[in-house]
């Protein structure tokens, strides 16, 4: 069938199979592969993405069920200042300075839905956020960073100044990627 | 004037990379018209496959090929050619080699669609008929054909167990306090985050690179050439970004073989990821039964000691782990006795798991000596204290450093331990028991051999790189740290790469080794280049360097000085100019220095102070604080570090609570192997977790002297949460985990 | 998954008509946070999915009589965090908000967790035996995994058919409709022969010899509301939920707990109602009013709820791993008790 799903600002329409996950046309699709893969069904929170504003678990879902729907991703939390810098999301500020995270994997579902948590209460206490992020599995930190990740990103607003600093190189830069989407973009946001 | 940025709490380097989603793991790298294959695991443990019908699956739309043991392409003959770097004794299992059925979970065929989504529903089309056999899973029910494990390779960095020492059954027997006591853990899982997943792009010229899920990019590099018969040069291995491992990263995984197999037949790149249920169909820590027999004096002096541990391992290959030993180095009984033996089962070969049989082994021996001490009234740590050993007793030597007494009274203190009350059951309120435990935790400091490049690049940044892995622990900060000091340049001006096999070679990363080992090779690779650039420096005319040797100078400010006048420097930029305006590269290795570190047992330390509330009605037991005190030589990073060792912490809250794979003996199937049912901890399972560094200077360990910290966070950790609800509640639980219903 | 025709009706008569069309192959869909994974692991087969997430069930509204209607497509998130819910039926907010995670919460619906299907592991392995699962060979070999197998999460209440025989011990793993159970929600239904309601008590059924039905839905109907009558008991209630760790995770035992306290003369209060439910313990939640009865013109004592425990546990069998849920079930239930009757502090 075809979907139309404004993903990160972008609407796309897109064929996609009645059957195809709203997480693999993401990552397969739309080459959007900051959503991670951690069980497939439905108990680690790695995918957990945005729609329509709220966080839910894209390995659950239809990307039919989403059609029509806003869609917003990992990719589309810092604020692009210029094709070469960006600023980042206060959670994801956090979470690097905290050191929220170790490996990683679990870190875009952990900021997705910490965002959803600062949303409906922008100043979580220890035991909310605990309790908030029970969808949310981390097998390497033990909790105890993120927690003060999203702390840190509760007192700190996005600053609506840009931040002019270069994008780092990245480690893996050198290495093969494809960043070709499908998906015809109709219009942009 | 040196160690401007090691020791300090630098945030990670990968740091943006991840939060924004650009870190790639294997199964977020693509080609061009990209397969995906979905695996078919067997659902019998024992047997063989006496028909497969691949016929409805062929049938659907976007079905390329179905492989199973009938179809595979002829591979290597020999049993030795299955072997990786990490392999244990014994013949390594083959995918799809042939009809049998080693075990329940095995994969039988990989089903190759143009969709994921097309696979996966074809997979559960593949008809498969097998001859059933009766199987063996059950280790409590087989210990009576328990044996000696055959030894090989793997036994260097893991010894047998210790000689005995002295009369063990004499001093027992007339030991005035004897405590006999045995402990069950069950499987468990590594179950990282990422699914192991190998995403293999199958280039114009045949030559293979493949985005695999690794602890050691060498390592599947090496496995996929012998299998496959292909030359190093046309495997190249890339793992940038790890998600997760704890050791299940460290032998290639069969999702490796099936996705390079389908590539080469297919002659198209292919990616072949396992489900979270197929994460429980290889490697696993392995079950085991331990026994422990103390012998004291009234005043608490271990006369006698007895530690002997079964575990289970596969028909194939014995997987051995150190699980005894530690007990033997930890306290200085005179009298001791180890045993360690394996019974082979109808399953997977087992895997080394974070702290692998250091947190079987501790954890049995620090709930003994906990057990003891309620027998002798003595304080646990005052126990403990009082068998401390200056001198590794199981070898007769000393110990490179040891600040474990140091743990012991700075976590006790931080703890607040003195104002326990020592009897169990007598603090609580209401129906909340509060219980305080205590425990040790030991660790190996192994160095192995690595490689590293460095180069200093046109611009005057450095650049460094080493095949080595980093699966979370943060090695590309303190990689980059350690180069960056010792080259005297800034943290941003300098990149550390891994996780390529085009990089020298590094070993895989587990065993708490990676600190020690790459960054003595990137120490080494970057004095190298200083050296480089000081002869650079000296045939400049008229160099003030002239004459100068490498101890003379040193790194700073992205300058080279001289130590005996500051004042006389040159920027890297000019030297870099000086060789005519061209990259100035050096290779090195990094050797151990096994004499001298051969005379010296070298172990890091912890000691763990626990406090529990149990609800004494419902038996729900929280963990409301810990406090880990560890002297690991020196913390090159302690934002690192201590990420490490809380997340070490929260596995051994784990182990002692939460964490078990079971299986159902009948049909020797995993029944909870999912994120739903195998329960690791959530965020609200955590509370107060403290960790104190202890400083400790270490010579002999590495040149950095550093002694890692993935391990030693979880070692003491289950045995002191064991020990504290024993406080608490008056009740020892002898399996773990220690769930709501061993309480009630 | 294996494929399937995808419906978008807009309208209840539609959708009811498109499942009718294919009785035995068609699935209504809402949040489909069960039904997605159970078809990823085959264990679910429809041939046709009716997306019925754009039908008009999404509000909640004041009933006449006091009482509350909470629409099938409110989300589990919405209805508890709605005020109204908050306010007067607090237990069901405390009930929802144990279960599942906030991203299941969010897509979850009402009607949908009615529907959840249990976490038996046998049932979710289609290499294992399970008569819940059986209806044909696609779906793996009959017979009940569970009874002789791991059965720690299993029923204790409920499980032996009219003959004697025990074909199924799962248990129902919703914690909505425990709360619902205690409250006596009703439950609202559309179906090709018109609308009708069916009381909560009557919506699941136990397994007896067909334990692959899970409630008394006829074919072809749809739920459109679940009705919560006036008492919402929201003065003295407590949600009590027993699991392998502090959150995220399927009950052992849950204990909904609603009471009514009177004073009755200088020296303390009476009860004057009680609600009790339990889940994880049976095919449905486990509800008995003659265990409710036990309380009611009492003290609210440990004794007096220790009474009602035994009485609502009467006949409870284990079956080896989940053995100890009886006693676990009893304490659970003098806990609830007292922390609905707030002689017990709530965690």
């Amino acid at each position: 069938m075809q979907i139309q799903v404004t993903v990160n600002g972008k609407t796309r329409k897109s064929e996609v199979e009645d059957r195809t996950l709203l997480v693999h046309y993401l990552r397969d699709q739309l080459h959007l592969t900051g959503t991670h893969v951690g069980c497939d069904t439905s108990s680690c929170g790695a995918c957990t993405v945005h729609v329509d504003g709220v966080a839910v678990k894209s390995c659950t879902l239809l990307a039919a069920q989403a059609d029509g729907c806003a869609v917003t991703t990992i990719e589309g939390m810092a604020i692009q200042d210029s094709p070469t810098t960006s600023q980042l999301h206060p959670l994801q500020e956090g979470f690097k300075e905290c050191h929220g995270l170790q490996c990683g994997f679990c870190t875009p579902g952990m900021i997705m839905t910490a965002a959803d948590l600062l949303k409906h209460n922008p100043n979580p206490s220890e035991a909310e956020i605990r309790e908030a992020l029970e969808g949310n599995i981390c097998r390497c930190t033990g909790y105890h960073n993120i927690v003060k990740a999203i702390q840190w990103a509760a007192t700190h607003s996005t600053k609506p100044e840009p931040n002019q600093q270069e994008e780092p190189v990245v480690a893996d830069e050198h290495l093969f990627t494809n960043d070709v989407t499908t998906g015809e973009v109709v219009e942009t946001h | 004037m040196h160690n401007q940025v090691i020791g300090k709490p630098i945030s990670r380097v990968d740091g943006r990379a991840k939060v924004t989603g650009k870190a790639k793991y294997a199964a977020e790298f693509t080609a061009p018209d990209l397969l995906h294959g979905v695996v078919v695991s067997s659902t019998i443990t024992k047997g063989r496959i006496t028909h497969i019908d691949t016929g409805d699956a062929l049938a659907l739309d976007g079905v390329v090929k179905v492989f199973t043991h009938q179809n595979r392409p002829k591979l290597a003959w020999f049993d030795m050619s299955y072997k990786d770097l990490d392999a244990p004794p014994g013949s390594p299992f083959r995918p799809l080699h042939n009809d049998r059925i080693k075990y329940n979970g095995q994969p039988v065929a990989l089903v190759v669609a143009e969709t994921f989504e097309q696979a996966r529903y074809a997979a559960s089309l593949v008809k498969i008929e097998y001859a059933q056999e009766p199987h063996e899973t059950d280790l409590q029910h087989h210990l009576d054909t328990a044996r000696k494990p055959a030894s090989g390779l793997a036994s260097l960095l893991k010894p047998p167990p210790p000689k005995a020492r002295g009369n063990f059954d004499k001093a027992f027997t007339e030991a005035p306090v004897q405590l006999s006591t045995g402990y069950v853990h069950g499987f468990e899982h590594h179950n990282p985050m990422e699914l192991f997943s190998s995403t293999v792009v199958y280039g114009k010229d045949g030559k293979l690179t493949i985005y695999d899920k690794t602890q050691g990019a060498p390592n599947s590099q090496f496995y996929v050439s012998q299998v496959f018969n292909i030359p190093f040069r046309d495997v190249r291995v890339v793992s940038p970004y790890v998600g997760g491992g704890f050791g299940s990263g460290l032998r290639p995984q069969y999702q490796l073989f099936l996705a390079v197999m389908a590539a080469r037949e297919l002659k198209q790149s292919v990616r072949v990821s396992l489900t979270r249920q197929q994460m429980f169909t290889f490697g696993h820590r392995p079950a085991t039964v331990q026994h422990i027999d103390l012998g004291a004096q009234p005043d608490g002096t271990l006369d006698a000691l007895r530690h002997a541990a079964t575990a289970e391992t596969s028909r194939f290959e014995d997987y051995i782990e150190v699980v005894v030993n530690w007990s033997g180095a930890l306290y200085k009984a005179p009298n001791a006795q180890f045993d360690y033996n394996v019974v082979p089962l109808d399953q997977y070969t087992p895997l080394d798991m974070r702290a692998p049989g250091g947190v079987t082994g501790m954890s049995a021996i620090e709930c003994a000596m906990d057990e003891l001490s309620y027998k002798l009234g003595m304080d646990p740590l005052e126990l403990r204290l009082k068998n401390y050993t200056e001198e590794d007793p199981n070898e007769k030597r000393p110990f490179s450093s040891k600040q474990l007494r140091a743990c012991y009274q700075q976590a006790a203190e931080r703890f607040g331990w003195t104002k326990r009350s020592p009897e169990p059951r007598s603090m609580r309120e209401g129906h909340t028991l509060i219980g305080w435990g205590m425990a040790t935790g030991v660790w190996d400091a192994n160095q192995l051999p690595a490689r590293a490049e460095a180069v200093l690049t046109v611009n005057g940044k450095l650049r460094v790189s080493s095949a080595t892995a980093d699966i979370g622990t943060g090695t590309y900060t303190i990689m980059t740290q350690i180069a960056a000091d010792t080259l005297g340049l800034p943290l941003e001006d300098v990149l550390f790469r891994l996780g390529d096999t085009d990089m020298p070679l590094a070993p895989f990363q587990g065993g708490s080794l990676t600190a020690g080992t790459v960054g003595s090779a990137v120490k080494i690779v970057c004095e190298d280049l200083g050296k480089e650039l000081l002869k650079l420096a000296r045939k400049m005319p008229n160099s003030p360097f002239a004459k100068a040797k490498f101890d003379d100078v040193f790194f700073v400010e992205k300058q080279m000085r001289l130590k005996a006048d500051p004042s006389v420097r040159i920027d890297l930029q000019t030297l870099v100019d000086q060789n005519g305006g061209r990259a100035i590269r050096t290779t090195a290795t990094s050797m151990t220095n096994s004499l001298k570190q051969g005379k010296y047992t070298r172990y890091a330390h912890s000691a763990v102070f626990v406090e529990v509330q149990v609800d004494e009605d419902l038996g729900t037991v929280k963990v409301t604080r810990a406090v880990t005190a560890v002297a690991a030589g020196r913390i090159l990073n302690p934002k690192t570090a201590r990420s490490q060792i809380i997340g070490g912490m929260v596995w051994g809250i784990s182990k002692a609570l939460e964490e078990e794979t079971v299986m159902d003996h009948r049909y020797g199937r995993f029944m909870n192997h999912n994120l739903a049912e195998y329960h690791v901890p959530v965020c609200a399972d955590i509370h107060e977790l403290d960790v104190l560094f202890v400083e400790e200077h270490d010579d002999v360990v590495n040149p950095l002297g550093v002694k890692g910290v993935g391990e030693i966070g979880i070692v003491g950790m289950p045995a002191a949460i064991a020990n504290a609800i024993f406080h608490a509640t008056g009740k020892r639980v002898h399996e773990l985990p220690i769930t709501l219903d061993k309480l009630m | 998954m294996k494929p399937f025709q995808y419906l978008r009706p807009t309208g209840v008569d539609a959708a009811v008509r498109d499942l009718t069309a294919q009785p035995d192959a068609a699935k209504f869909i809402a949040g489909g946070t069960n039904l997605i994974d159970l078809m990823k692991e085959h264990v679910e087969q429809p041939t046709t999915l009716v997306d019925i997430n754009r039908l008009p069930l999404a509000t909640v509204e004041e009933l006449e009589d006091g009482g509350l209607r909470l629409g099938a497509l409110v989300t589990n998130a919405d209805t508890a965090y709605h005020p109204l819910v908050e306010q007067r039926y607090p237990l069901l907010s405390k009930a929802i908000l144990a279960g599942a995670s906030a991203q299941l919460r969010n897509m979850a619906t009402n009607g949908g967790n009615l529907f959840q299907r249990t976490r038996c592991y046998y049932f979710y392995d289609t290499s294992m035996p399970c008569n819940k699962r059986h209806s044909g060979p696609s779906q793996g070999p009959a017979g009940c995994g569970a009874l002789h197998g791991y059965n720690r999460i299993h029923a204790i209440l409920g499980t032996e058919s009219a003959d004697g025989n025990v074909h199924c011990i799962a248990t129902h793993p919703s914690d909505m409709c425990v709360a619902l159970a205690a409250l006596e929600a009703v439950v609202r239904v559309s179906g090709p022969q018109g609308e009708r309601t069916i009381p909560i008590a009557d919506f699941h059924r136990l397994p007896g010899d067909t334990p692959q039905h899970d409630n008394t839905l006829r074919p072809g109907e749809l739920v459109t509301a679940i009705d919560l009558p006036a008492n919402g008991f929201s003065h003295y209630n407590s949600y009590l939920k027993l699991r392998d760790r502090a959150s995220y995770a399927f009950a052992l035992v849950s204990v909904a707990a609603a009471l009514e306290l009177e004073r009755s003369d200088a020296s303390g209060d009476q009860i004057s109602a009680a609600r009790l439910a339990m889940g994880g313990v049976a095919h449905k939640p486990w509800r008995k009013t003659e265990a409710e009865a036990l309380l009611v013109g009492q003290r609210p004592t440990p004794d007096v709820f220790g009474r009602a425990a035994d009485a609502l546990l009467d006949g409870a069998q284990g079956y080896g791993h989940n053995t100890f849920k009886i006693e676990l079930a009893k304490r659970a239930i003098v806990r609830a008790l007292s922390q609905a009757a707030k002689l017990e502090p709530t965690e």
